[in-house]
C-alpha cells in the first residue's frame, strides 16, 4: 500500500484523500470522492468534460495526478449551485434547452463561469474561442452559446 | 510509480539521477499525463516541478525576461508586458491546446517533448531564447534550437532539467510573429508553423533577422538562409520572395492527410512572408512609441 496523502480544498471545504500515484484528479474525484460530477468523455484533454478549476484556473482534471492537487484549492460542478438555487449559467442552459444527454453540460458549465469571472462581457467570437476545448456530442454549439451570452447579460443585470 | 514533488531543482535533478529506472519531469503534464494514460511511457518516477520556486516565477532582467519553466501559458499570456515585448513568442505558446490546457501547458514542456509542430518552438528560436539547464554537472545556457534532436529525444543529459527560458530585450525597432496553419480554427496539430524575429535600424534596413520553422521536418529549424535574404534589405517584394523560396527548400516534411510534402512546403513560404509583414508592423510600432510596446 504505497498511497499518497492529499491535503486539499474542495468547493471551499478541507479534503483529505489518499490515492494512487496513477490515479488523475478526476479518477479521484468521482471513485474516491464520490463526485462523480465531473465526466470522463476522453481522459486526453479534448473533450473538456472534466473540467474543474485549480486555484480558480480552468483545467482538465483528467490531465492531472491526484497528487497534484496538494495545498490547492479545486472548483467542481458540484459547488456551483447554491443548494437548489441554480447559477444562472445553469438556469440558462435549461432555459435554451442547450443540453440533451447533458455528459457535456458540467465541463460546459464550469468553463463558461470561469470566463465569467475573467470576462463579465465577452463577444459572442471570445464564447466560442473559450469553450473551443468543451466538446457536446448531441445538442450542438449555438444553444450553449446562446445560453451563455444569456447568463452574462443576466449576471450583469442587464 | 514514485511522484516525488520537491522544492529545489538541485534536489529534483538529484531525484532525476539517481533513478535506476525511467524517469521523467512533469511540468503542466499535457503531455505526460496523456503518454502515461496511454501506456506509451511507463516511468518508475515522476518529479513533479511546479512546487519549485525559481521555476513558477516570471522576472525582468536585463531589459528582457526570465520565464521560469513551469510557467503555464494561462499566466504568460497575462504578463502585459511581456505580451507587449515578444507578442510573437506568446501566440505560438497562446495556440496550444484548449483554455483548459492553457491552464497547465509550458513552453517548456512543449520544447522537451520536441514535438516538431510544437507551437511554441519556432518563436523562442527567432526570438533566440536561451535555456538555463541545471544537472548534476551544475548549470548551462543552451540557445532553445539547440535542445530538441528528434520527436521525443532530446539534447538533454540525465538528471538535467531546464529552470527557465530567457528571451533578451526586444530592440527598438524590432518586432516578431508567430503564424501556423491548420485546417481548422482551433485545436489542432499544426502542418506549418512560421516564427519570425526581425529588427531594422532607422532607415528601415533589416539589420537582424531569425526565421525558425516548424512542422516540416523531424525537428523545428533555424533557417538561416532565409534570414540572410533578409538582412541588408528594405524588406521589398525582393527580399520577401528570396526569404519565401530558402524557407522552402528548407523544408523536409511528411505527406499525411493532413497536408502533403508540395502543399507543406509551398505554404511555409507563403507564411513566412506573411509574419514578416506583421513582425515589420509591430517593429514599427514598437519604434513610434520609443521603443516600448
Ligand atoms: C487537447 C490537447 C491539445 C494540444 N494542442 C497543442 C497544440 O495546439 N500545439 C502544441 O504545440 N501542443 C499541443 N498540445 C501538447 C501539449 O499541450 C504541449 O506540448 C505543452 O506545451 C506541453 O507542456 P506541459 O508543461 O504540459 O508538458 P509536460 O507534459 O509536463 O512535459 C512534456 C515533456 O517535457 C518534459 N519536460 C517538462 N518540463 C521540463 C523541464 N523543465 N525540463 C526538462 N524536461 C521537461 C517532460 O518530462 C515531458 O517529457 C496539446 C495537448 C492536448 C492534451
Ligand atoms: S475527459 Fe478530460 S478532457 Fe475529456
Ligand atoms: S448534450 Fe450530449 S454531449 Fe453535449
Amino acid at each position: 500500500m504505497s498511497g499518497i496523502h492529499v491535503s486539499t480544498k474542495i468547493n471551499g471545504d478541507a479534503v483529505e484523500f489518499v490515492c494512487d500515484v496513477e490515479e488523475t484528479l478526476l479518477d479521484v474525484l468521482r471513485d474516491k470522492l464520490g463526485m462523480t460530477g465531473s465526466k470522463e468523455g476522453c481522459a486526453s484533454g479534448d473533450c473538456g468534460a472534466c473540467s474543474v478549476t485549480v486555484d480558480g484556473r480552468l483545467t482538465c482534471s483528467c490531465l492531472m495526478l491526484g497528487a497534484e492537487a496538494e495545498g490547492h484549492d479545486i472548483g467542481t460542478i458540484e459547488g456551483i449551485a447554491k443548494g437548489t438555487q441554480l447559477h444562472p449559467i445553469q438556469q440558462k442552459i435549461l432555459d435554451h434547452a442547450a443540453l440533451q444527454c447533458g455528459v457535456c453540460t458540467p465541463g460546459f458549465v464550469v468553463a463558461a463561469k470561469a470566463l465569467l469571472e475573467k470576462n463579465p462581457d465577452p463577444t459572442e467570437t471570445e464564447v466560442r474561442f473559450w469553450l473551443a476545448g468543451n466538446l457536446c456530442r448531441c445538442t450542438g454549439y449555438d444553444k450553449i452559446i446562446r445560453a451563455v451570452m444569456d447568463a452574462a447579460a443576466e449576471m450583469r443585470g442587464q | 510509480m514514485r511522484y516525488e514533488s520537491p522544492q529545489t531543482i538541485e534536489a529534483a535533478s538529484a531525484l532525476l539521477a539517481s533513478e535506476a529506472g525511467l524517469a521523467r519531469i512533469l511540468a503542466g503534464g499535457t503531455d505526460l499525463l496523456v503518454q502515461l494514460r496511454s501506456g506509451m511511457v511507463e516511468p518508475d518516477l515522476v518529479v513533479d516541478v511546479k512546487n519549485i520556486p525559481t521555476m513558477t516565477s516570471i522576472v525582468e532582467e536585463n531589459g528582457g525576461y526570465r520565464i521560469g519553466a513551469a510557467v503555464s501559458s494561462a499566466v504568460m499570456n497575462e504578463h502585459a508586458d511581456l505580451c507587449a515585448m515578444w507578442p510573437g513568442v506568446m501566440e505560438g505558446a497562446d495556440l496550444i491546446g484548449s483554455t483548459q490546457v492553457q491552464g497547465r501547458a509550458t513552453m517548456v514542456g512543449n520544447l522537451c517533448n520536441c514535438g516538431p509542430a510544437a507551437d511554441s518552438v519556432p518563436g523562442m528560436v527567432a526570438a533566440n531564447a536561451i535555456a538555463t539547464i541545471v544537472g548534476p554537472n551544475g548549470r548551462r545556457e543552451v540557445p532553445v534550437i539547440d535542445i530538441p534532436v528528434a520527436p521525443g529525444k532530446s539534447t538533454l543529459a540525465k538528471g538535467e532539467i531546464v529552470e527557465s527560458v530567457f528571451l533578451p530585450a526586444q530592440v527598438k525597432r524590432g518586432g516578431d510573429a508567430y503564424l501556423r496553419f491548420i485546417p481548422r480554427t482551433e485545436m489542432d496539430i499544426a502542418v506549418v508553423g512560421v516564427g519570425v524575429n526581425i529588427e531594422l535600424d532607422d532607415s528601415g534596413v533589416c539589420t537582424h533577422a531569425r526565421v525558425g520553422l516548424g512542422a516540416v521536418a523531424i525537428k523545428v529549424l533555424l533557417v538561416e538562409d532565409a534570414a540572410k535574404a533578409l538582412i541588408g534589405s528594405k524588406l521589398d517584394d525582393a527580399a520577401l520572395d528570396k526569404m519565401a523560396a530558402a524557407t522552402s527548400a528548407a523544408c523536409k516534411p511528411i505527406n499525411d492527410k493532413r497536408g502533403t510534402i508540395e502543399f507543406r512546403t509551398k505554404v511555409a513560404g507563403v507564411l513566412a512572408v506573411r509574419a514578416v509583414k506583421i513582425a515589420l508592423e509591430r517593429a514599427n510600432k514598437r519604434a513610434s512609441n520609443g521603443g516600448e510596446k
